[in-house]
């Protein structure tokens, strides 16, 4: 989500599900849909039998969705960077660019800073690159402004200070031959895969690209996602029908709670979380509001403060006043600089930090990159409450593998939950549906609805400090929390989700009452007349009632937009930056797919709903990309923490070397965590751990199995841990298929099936023969009962993580394998 | 229903069925009556499948509090009807003997659950999270800057949620101050 942040503005699927049957090209890396994401398919394979789009499908195996593609490149683990870095060369090498779409709507032409200099020129870092404190001062990284504080541009693109310039040195050097020896993809496969994408420059041809864990879960995950937001964006394949990089999300509402911002670093609505710096109201949204001086962008976060001050008046209500800077100290502050973030958390409660701990919908013990670790902190707690439907290895560590309950001192809590077709409310999927659910039965025995169990829990603790007082009580005890006696309606959530006036009040012309809903956050207010939970869902609750709940299959464009079909944020928007999907007077690049289109007699735009209503660029109108304050695709990436532009750098426990910046194996900036004993890590090959594993997932189940391997269908089908091989490792070990195997990493030991096939070859790398084993991670010790399933496989997973967003690296580790 | 129908008596039908459909005799009415049998009757519901992110439509149907069938939803756009095997299967997370049913405890240094009751498990929980609240609240950081925060704390979960659970929940959170906040979207 940081990279695509970064690159449009928001970190979101830019398109949506239905919308994959209008591409011509769909390449697939890092995801595997036909088993991940199967209903999605039919859309791929309408496109490739109605629009006869080709399926390029790159993964370190062979997948159910390779079986359907024309293509199919099997290449090493974490080695995307240098399959899609050799992609954009051969973009720029071979003019296939979008040329009138990447000097308007990217920074391609943007000057940087001369003093900027790039890995061809620093032996694989930027500058600015501290060793002693692995991080970067990116005082350079930043464009050359003119006068008037606006980006300085060449449209010829021949600046060599240009973005452009510096894009085309910087990947100077991921020639085919490179590519390939890196990858360990045979040569021709790769440049027929190029031929085809770089195919989708043209207006009338457009690519898309489907990813999900396979790119996020490595220490450049955020670049591998820069580097194909990077090449859709020299393609001009962002913003229109058919195109964008498509996050696939993996479960039914992650999108929806990272909108809510379960995150420590987010409010609601993707609005910074509060730092120890902003000592006030004011300097928050001084310091947070991002500025620009071009008057062709619309740089939507302007409206910070209104999203903030209507969001504080959702949670304190009227006793957030202007007078009180809105209640803005109830909000904890992080320090600066800090990161709350998963590891870093287990890592508080592994040195006793942490006392207690909520697990609510949630197995750690199972997901935690390094496992044994996360298990191994649970035994620190003070308490701990799991809610959940089933009993997990996180409820039950206390008596899990190597655990003496007897020295355990944490008390559990384990709380009933309902399921989902035990209660009511809107989910959003990957696409930014919003979709609402209804209650079909009651909960079984006494299990309670989350909503329920959230409402009890803070009416008792407010109770408690409306009795005897306490630490800070004020932001609990003045909280407004008004959702129904007995039961909690979500209806009433959904609706302070979307927002209402506090009083009576005009904006932009039109009248309000007090308690009306307001329409959406166009209507939002600074200055305390609005409350609003979540801006970014402003318009899905209005005055005409649940806008979630809509079921209607009309489909004006043919595009398969359905804009009365459930809600879609932001203001039921399906096709992000669909302004870049027209030209500078509003006609579409490709007149086969509008998406929108500019009526110049009405004055309007038809089609979907525009990203921003104003006219098209030379009419007087804005830039496509509204959420950034340029105004238009970035290129450039200057805000990630380890370079603007995507480098390929060897996974944290590769044994090979980095045969394009010799010096600089790994990403330097990568997050490492080395200092308890239990956080074990092989830098470079060790003889003891050969072989090169990585997870995934299979169709019959989900996530860590908890919803999954409690049903009896479901285990059936895939019934235990397995480790996928190849026949040439199965030889060389003695092993075949069926046998009980142990496999082993530096942080610990699983048992798990040998499924020996040929869907995963041994590459050559470097000389070497790389033998690449594949391990689902859906299982543990507490289901099923009598263990027959096998562990996790997290217990082997290293703790190495992204810089940028601390999403750990479960794709690519280092692991050995015997007969057991 | 009028006619009670064994499991025998469909199996039956259904074997006659093929030999019947094979000589090509329009078998469309005791089809539909066929189906009726489980559903007659029923309350039926849409729901959006609980587990990948793709939204497919669901129909559950209802009968006397039980969940009876569960099947894909052929007016819903992007899944037409269709379910992957986990979707399919989401009459057994309705149905299902190893749900948890009771709050359970387990004690310091124990070795089993015990079921307790609500009441007992949230008052105990809200005491707990009092209690370590006031002990370890921080009003300023080393630097001395107001920071209103609790660190010893900790929450995960979660995106089986739904949105307005996410919602209040992370608004509860927040007005305890709790800062380590996470959840399945960072893994």
């Amino acid at each position: 989500m940081a990279a695509l942040a970064e690159s449009f503005g928001r970190g979101a699927m830019t398109n949506h599900w239905v919308d994959m049957k209008n591409s011509d090209v769909i390449l697939v890396m890092g995801g595997n849909p036909a088993e991940n994401h199967p209903v999605s398919m039919q859309w791929i394979l309408k496109a490739k039998k109605e629009r006869g789009a080709k399926l390029i499908v790159v993964d370190p195996k062979y997948t159910r969705t390779a079986s359907q593609a024309d293509l199919f490149i099997q290449i090493r683990p974490g080695t995307d960077i240098a399959f899609l870095g050799g992609l954009v060369k051969y973009i720029i090498d071979n003019e296939l660019y979008f040329k009138d779409y990447i000097v308007n709507y990217t920074d391609a032409a943007f000057l940087v800073d001369p003093n900027f200099k790039d890995t061809e020129d620093l032996g694989g870092v930027f500058s600015g690159y501290d060793p002693k404190k692995k991080k970067y001062n990116k005082s350079t990284w930043k464009y050359q402004l003119d006068e008037n504080g606006i980006p300085k541009k060449d449209p010829t693109l021949k600046d060599p200070n240009c973005v452009f310039q510096l894009l085309k040195k910087h990947f100077s050097r991921y020639t085919i031959d490179v590519v390939s020896e890196i990858t360990g993809a045979p040569k021709e496969k790769i440049l027929e895969a190029y031929k085809i994408y770089a195919s989708t420059g043209k207006p009338n041809r457009v690519a898309t690209e489907c990813y999900a864990m396979g790119w996020t879960q490595h220490t450049v995950g955020t670049q591998n996602i820069r580097c194909m937001a990077i090449i859709q964006l020299l393609l001009g394949n962002i913003g229109m029908a058919g195109g964008g990089v498509n996050a696939l999300r993996g479960e039914s509402n992650v999108q929806g709670s990272t909108d809510m911002c379960l995150l420590f670093h987010i409010l609601p609505g993707y609005l910074p979380m509060v730092r120890a710096s902003h000592v006030d109201l004011k300097t928050y949204i001084k310091k947070t509001t991002p500025k620009s001086n071009d008057p062709k962008s619309l740089n939507w976060w302007k409206h910070r403060s209104k999203y903030i001050v209507s969001l504080l008046k959702a949670f304190w209500g009227d006793y957030a006043t202007p007078e009180n800077d809105f209640c803005f100290n109830y909000l904890p502050k992080l320090d600066d600089g800090k990161a709350y973030s998963w590891y870093d958390l287990f890592d508080a409660m592994y040195k006793g930090k942490i006392k207690g701990f909520f697990a609510w919908g949630q197995n750690p013990a199972c997901s935690s990159a390094n496992a044994n670790k996360a298990r191994q902190a649970l035994s620190k707690l003070d308490w701990l409450v799991c809610v959940n439907l089933w009993d997990s290895e996180t409820a039950s560590f206390w008596k899990g593998p190597g655990m003496d309950p007897k020295k355990v001192k944490t008390e559990v809590f384990l709380l009933p939950a309902a399921a989902s077709v035990e209660k009511e409310g809107s989910i959003t999927n990957s696409g930014r549906w919003l979709q609402w659910r209804y209650k079909a039965v009651e909960p079984p025995g006494e299990a309670r609805r989350d909503a329920e169990i959230v409402d009890e829990l803070y009416k008792r603790i407010k109770a408690l400090y409306e009795k005897e007082g306490g630490a800070f009580p004020d932001p609990i005890v003045k909280l407004n929390w008004n959702y129904g006696d007995g039961e909690v309606d979500t209806k009433l959530i959904a609706k302070e989700v979307n927002g209402y006036f506090t009083k009576d009040t005009t904006v932009k012309g039109k009248r309000f009452r007090k308690g009306q809903q307001v329409p959406n956050f166009v209507y939002l207010k600074d200055d305390g007349s609005t409350a609003c939970g979540n801006w970014l869902y402003s318009g899905s609750y209005t005055e005409e009632g649940n806008m979630m709940a809509r079921r209607e299959k009309i489909d004006p464009t043919g595009l398969g937009m359905y804009p009365k079909w459930a809600w879609c944020w932001p203001v039921n928007r399906r096709v992000l930056y669909n302004r870049a999907s027209v030209d500078l007077m509003g006609n579409p690049w490709d007149p086969e797919r509008p998406v929108i289109k500019w009526n110049p007699s009405t004055k309007k735009w038809v089609g979907d709903v525009p990203d921003g209503p104003q006219p098209p660029l030379a009419l007087g109108g804005v830039l496509p990309f509204i959420m950034k304050p340029t105004g238009v695709g970035t290129i450039f990436g200057k805000g990630r923490a380890d370079g603007p532009f995507p480098t390929h750098y060897e996974p944290a426990e590769s044994p090979f070397k980095n045969i394009l910046y010799p010096k600089v194996r790994i990403n330097p900036v990568a997050r490492i965590f080395k200092d308890t004993p239990v956080d074990k890590l092989v830098l470079g090959g060790d003889p003891r751990f050969p072989y090169i594993a990585t997870t995934y997932r299979v169709t019959e189940h989900w996530q860590t199995g908890l919803m999954t391997r409690n049903m009896p269908w479901l285990l059936e089908l895939e019934p235990q841990v397995f480790v996928e091989m190849s026949k040439e490792l199965a030889k060389e070990i003695g092993v075949k298929s069926g046998d009980k195997v142990i496999v082993t990493s530096p942080r610990g030991k699983i048992w798990a099936i040998a499924v020996v096939t040929e869907r995963i070859k041994p590459l050559r790398i470097e000389g070497h023969t790389c033998h690449i084993v594949g391990i689902p991670w859906h299982y543990g010790w507490r289901w099923p009962e009598d263990g027959s399933g096998g562990d996790s496989v997290n217990l082997l997973t290293p703790p190495a993580h992204d810089p940028n967003t601390s999403i750990q690296e479960t794709k690519c580790f280092a692991v050995n394998i015997k007969r057991a | 229903m009028d006619v009670k129908f064994t499991r025998r008596d469909f199996l039956k039908l259904s074997i006659g069925s093929l030999v019947l459909s094979s000589l090509g005799i329009n078998l469309e009415p005791v089809k539909a009556y066929a189906k009726e049998l489980k559903i007659k009757n029923a309350k039926e519901t849409t729901t959006i499948c609980p587990y990948c992110s793709v939204g497919c439509g669901i129909i559950v149907y209802s009968k006397g509090g039980k969940v009876v069938n569960t099947e894909g939803d052929p007016d819903h756009v992007i899944s037409r009807g269709k379910l992957c095997p986990k979707g399919a299967s989401l009459y057994q997370l309705a149905n299902n003997p190893t749900r948890l049913l009771k709050p359970l405890y387990r004690a310091p240094y124990s070795d089993k659950w015990k079921e307790v009751s609500w009441d007992w498990a949230l008052d105990r929980i809200a005491k707990l999270v009092k209690k370590t609240r006031d002990k370890y609240f921080i009003y300023k950081n080393e630097k001395g800057q107001v920071v209103n925060r609790v660190e010893a704390i900790a929450h995960v979960g979660s995106a089986a949620l739904d949105n307005e659970e996410c919602y209040i929940l992370q608004k509860f959170l927040r007005a305890l101050g709790i800062v380590y906040i996470e959840h399945q979207a960072r893994i």
